[in-house]
């Protein structure tokens, strides 16, 4: 009987469907690096948030990003890629051309401050978030993290890895300009 | 110099693999007997250069020769000795290596004690293992060679981790690949067969040992896996459906399939199609998960593609050992006739019912582990697949299985009474049912689950008994008689049933999971605490320098109603290497329960965060594994499988050829 | 009784430091073993593969706290859920929820259990069938044949 024939072929059918899967996944593996996990908060409202400053400087509040669009950094003192993503966070703060807010995350501010005394401040200005609670609202999973607001206040990209010169300029700046567009 | 000579025999194996690939295929097809019995000598060069090629890696790391370059990653000239050695399997050139190894020394065995076999079947079989060990030479010799050299020799390696130190660790990769690797003989016979066109008993009583060899070893595999996780990791698991875990589950339940559906061609000739198909897909199965888990496709393919080359050739290798057995299935398959007829309600009938069971559970941890690699590369996100969702569909399937081990035995070939055998079970039912009342009693209904497993394991060990003792006539016949009967049976018989008791031990020691008990406490010298009816006494913390870490290490005085019955230390230590503190738990076990102690952080006052657990019949788990293993062991040692003797004295009383 | 073998297994191995921590627990036991159930439930998004309750890296202790604090705030187990699946994706999810892209997942075991029982039930009519099907009946030339070679015999 044929579909008896058909029912044998059945094992070699499944396999070749799982071959073209393990092979979408090759492909797909190379176009983007699947560790990184996609970000939740992509398109939803930055949470509302009013963050100390370090030392005496006024911290900054959710309202003051409204109406613009700006970026985010989560850094801290004792973060070694921090320190390696510093120089690109800077070159980024000045290409941008868009205000660029740092949060301290579960830091100390006296290193915080010695910290950025001592590689320079990218930021407008810097809150700090001793407990880690505006990042988990945020949804990090360590430091660094940059964000980008747009001007109705929605997260519209949320790198959880070190700046890299690629996602600068093939990623951020580009989105920038859209955003700044709308 | 050594490493020289080992990488020369690796590729002076590779062309003798081809060899075998080719030539005794061609003498089978033609008939040709001096091509066919090359297939013998081949298989038999083939381990010994393969042997002196693991040998000379070895050599290499006994005497830390850092020139090479997987021993200047993986070893460390301060390691002891004893992990020197294991080591040479620690890492991914060293483990491809020792499955080569595996994998000829069971090609070598099938040519040497298979001399009764019919020369073309053997001439085959041999054929598919030189095709397997050829391609996965060439991958050892194109991609992950671990000959290479390093010049210049770094004075000193990094492989310092005392993590890795384990002997659980170090010994269950061996069990594992025995496992593993076991089953491509039993692959290489269902290629063969379908190659010839025909599966008869003979070739199925040919199957059965080598299935039942490698599916020992990968019980044992597993276990001692799962054993060293719950040793290691501080807070008693011992499964996590973890993906690496889960690849070596998925051929060890579709392997149980295949021991059982070759029964059922041996004594009836039935169910050939399906032995062959399962054969192939344990196999299959191996090889999927040994290429998953060490190319990191599981966690991410990001690994994988690091090396696109590596990455292709897996893939390619994957495609052709499993898709092209797969399409001679397709066309050979339909052709085998049916054997014996029977009815639904019968032993084949309960043994379909066991495949079924056992295929549909590994394909549900497939698409459990597989889902989220999936669900990436169609681009739909990142999804978590847990235990959750395996608890949830996994032990619902193994239920109905579990429920017909006791019954299966007790049901005629071709047509089974089950009303009989219901009868004949009613008091190993009696048995479950008293279980299920006395635990009821005392436990809360929140346990529910776990009373109904503790009366299934009793319906399963009871049950297994009552068979036995239907066998032998227990109390039916004088007792002489029935010790006369006890002692004739076949080994195999007690091979099943001790297998099965095991089976009902490991289930009842995941029930009483159920019931442990956890205490996290701060505490302070000279203080108590109570858990599970024992008493936990921390005398001391004090501070302790190993060779390579300082450690804090606490005394604890366990004791149940004022007697002693351990002394226990657990460490919280930190390696002059890594910086990260690392607990050493510290386990009392007296094979009813563990108690487990893990020492946590001190908070500087004096006080320290400790970890009480108190897990009933938990080693009951690993023991059920072993029966299980035992079990294996006692079947294979039944002299019917020493087929090779008795067609050999068959062959001298007269002239007929073999079946 | 109960020290058959007094074994002292000292086992040592490298583990993390301990999970949840005494400082972390509620004082409320029912809601401590609700917090304990939900983070069991939870990745732990910096490990490899280990829930919430049973990893000590640091964003699992803040998630862990958090959670506490969700519950004694008065949210449900569900709420609970949500809120870190807000931030964090269905991946912080161990139970994959039921959901339109999932039934395949959740299903499809019992399905193939249920299409491979279909399909044993069918093989195995088909075989008694087969066997039961008696031979058709003489057909009157094959009865005369028949009679023939009888004749023939005596």
């Amino acid at each position: 009987m044929p579909l008896r024939r058909l029912l044998f072929l059945l094992p070699a059918a499944a396999f070749a469907g799982l071959l073209g899967y393990f092979v979408a996944a090759l492909l797909n593996a190379e176009r983007r690096d699947p560790s990184e996990l996609p970000s939740a908060m992509l398109d939803q409202p930055a949470p509302d948030f009013a963050l100390e400053g370090l030392g005496d400087k006024p911290g900054f509040a959710r309202g003051d990003l409204a109406g613009q669009v700006v970026l985010v950094n989560f850094f801290a003192s004792w973060c070694l890629p921090c320190k390696a993503e510093h120089p690109l966070l800077t070159r980024l703060a000045a290409a941008a051309g868009v205000p660029l807010y740092g949060v301290d995350y579960k830091d100390k501010p006296a290193d915080a401050e010695r910290f950025l005394g001592q590689y320079g401040s990218p930021f407008r200005a810097v809150g700090v978030d001793p407990g880690g609670r505006l990042g988990i609202d945020f949804g990090i999973t360590g430091v660094p993290e940059t964000f980008l607001i747009d001007k109705s206040g929605k997260i519209r990209f949320h790198r959880a890895q070190p700046l890299t010169p690629e996602a600068i300029d093939k990623e951020i700046l580009p989105l920038i300009r859209a955003l700044q567009q709308s | 110099m050594i490493a020289e000579l080992g990488h020369f025999a690796l590729a002076l194996a590779l062309m003798l693999a081809l060899v075998q690939s080719v030539a005794p295929l061609i003498g089978a097809q033609r008939g040709h007997p001096g091509l066919m019995a090359l297939g013998g000598g081949t298989a038999i060069a083939q381990f010994a250069l393969v042997a002196l090629a693991f040998a000379a890696l070895a050599h290499a790391y006994v005497t830390s020769d850092f020139s090479l370059a997987t021993v200047a990653e993986n070893s460390h000239s301060t390691k002891p000795l004893l992990y020197k050695i294991t080591g040479v399997w620690g890492n991914h050139e060293g483990s491809m290596v020792l499955w080569v190894l595996i994998l000829t020394l069971f090609g070598a065995a099938v040519a040497w004690f298979g001399t009764a076999l019919p020369p073309d079947l053997r001439a085959r079989v041999l054929s598919v293992q030189g095709m397997i060990g050829a391609a996965f030479l060439a991958f050892i010799l194109f991609t992950s060679n671990p000959f290479l050299r390093l010049s210049p020799a770094p004075p000193d390696g990094q492989g310092m981790n005392p993590v890795l130190q384990d002997i659980g660790l170090a010994i269950h990769p061996p069990f594992l690949y025995l496992g593993y690797v076991g089953f491509s003989v039993a692959f290489a016979f269902a290629v063969a067969a379908l190659i010839e066109g025909r599966v008869d008993a003979a070739w199925a009583r040919w199957v059965r040992p080598w299935t039942l060899a490698a599916w020992c070893a990968l019980t044992v595999g597993i276990a001692l896996g799962s054993w060293w996780a719950y040793y290691t990791l501080g807070w008693g698991g011992w499964w996590y459906w973890d993906p690496v875990e889960n690849a070596s589950f998925m051929p060890w339940l579709v392997g149980t399939a295949l021991l059982h559906s070759a029964v059922v061609v041996e004594k009836r000739d039935a169910l050939k199609t399906w032995t062959i198909l399962l054969a192939i897909l344990t196999f299959a199965l191996s090889l999927v998960g040994t290429f998953l888990v060490r190319s990191g496709v599981l966690i991410s393919v990001h690994a994988f593609a690091v090396d696109p080359a590596r990455g292709a050739f897996i893939l390619v290798l994957l495609a052709v050992a499993i898709g092209a057995p797969l399409i001679l299935y397709a066309i050979r398959a339909p052709g085998f006739q049916g054997g014996g007829i029977f009815a639904p309600i019968s032993r084949e009938g309960a043994l379909i019912l066991n495949n079924l069971l056992l295929t549909v559970a590994a394909s549900t941890v497939f698409f459990g582990t597989l889902w989220p690699l999936f669900l990436d590369a169609m681009g739909g996100g990142k999804l978590s697949v847990g235990f959750p969702f395996f608890n949830w569909t996994f032990v619902p399937l193994m239920v109905p299985l579990l429920l017909a081990i006791p019954l299966g035995p007790l049901l005629g070939w071709k047509r089974g009474d089950l009303l009989s055998a219901m009868q004949r079970l009613s008091v190993a039912a009696g048995a479950a049912l008293v279980a299920a009342i006395a635990v009821a009693a005392v436990a809360s209904p929140a346990h529910a689950l776990a009373t109904a497993g503790l009366a299934l394991a009793a319906w399963i060990g009871a049950g297994s008994l009552a068979e036995w003792a239907e066998r032998v006539q227990l109390l039916r016949l004088p007792l002489p008689t029935t010790l006369a009967r006890a002692r004739q049976l076949p080994r195999s018989a007690y091979g099943m049933t001790l297998a099965h008791l095991g089976v009902a031990v490991t289930v009842a020691g995941i029930a009483a999971s159920a019931w442990e008990q956890e205490r996290i406490e701060i505490m302070h010298p000279g203080e108590s605490l109570a858990i599970a009816g024992y008493e936990a006494r921390l005398d001391k913390v004090e501070p302790v320098e190993g060779p390579n870490y300082t450690a804090d290490r606490a005394t604890f005085r366990v004791t149940r109603d004022g007697a002693l019955v351990a002394t226990m230390r657990p460490e919280r230590r930190l390696f002059t290497v890594q910086r990260m503190p690392t607990t050493f738990t510290a386990i009392h076990s007296d094979l009813l329960s563990d108690f487990y102690l893990v020492l946590g952080e001190g908070d500087g006052k004096g006080g320290w965060t400790v970890r009480i657990y108190q897990k009933p019949l938990v080693p009951w788990i690993w023991l059920g594994c072993m029966a299980m293993a035992l079990g294996g062991l006692v079947s294979l040692s039944d002299r019917r499988w020493r087929v090779g003797s008795a067609v050999r004295s068959r062959r001298a009383a007269a002239a007929a050829p073999g079946d | 009784m109960r020290a058959l073998l007094g074994l002292l297994l000292a086992a040592w191995t490298a583990s993390a430091a301990l999970a949840v921590e005494p400082g972390e627990r509620l004082d409320d036991p029912a809601l401590e073993a609700r917090a304990r159930a939900i983070s069991a439930e939870l990745r732990c998004l910096v490990c490899q593969n280990q829930s919430l309750d049973d990893s000590n890296a640091e964003l699992a202790h803040d998630l862990r706290v958090l959670i506490r604090e969700r519950l004694k705030a008065g949210d449900s187990d569900e709420q609970v859920r949500q809120y870190l699946v807000r931030r964090y994706g269905d991946f912080i999810l161990l139970k994959p929820p039921l959901q339109p892209d999932t039934y395949l997942l959740w299903f499809g075991p019992f399905a193939l259990l249920l299409l491979g029982a279909a399909g044993v039930a069918l093989y195995l009519r088909r075989r008694g069938r087969a066997a039961e099907t008696p031979p058709a009946p003489l057909t009157p030339e094959e009865r005369r044949k028949l009679a023939k070679l009888l004749a023939e015999d005596r």
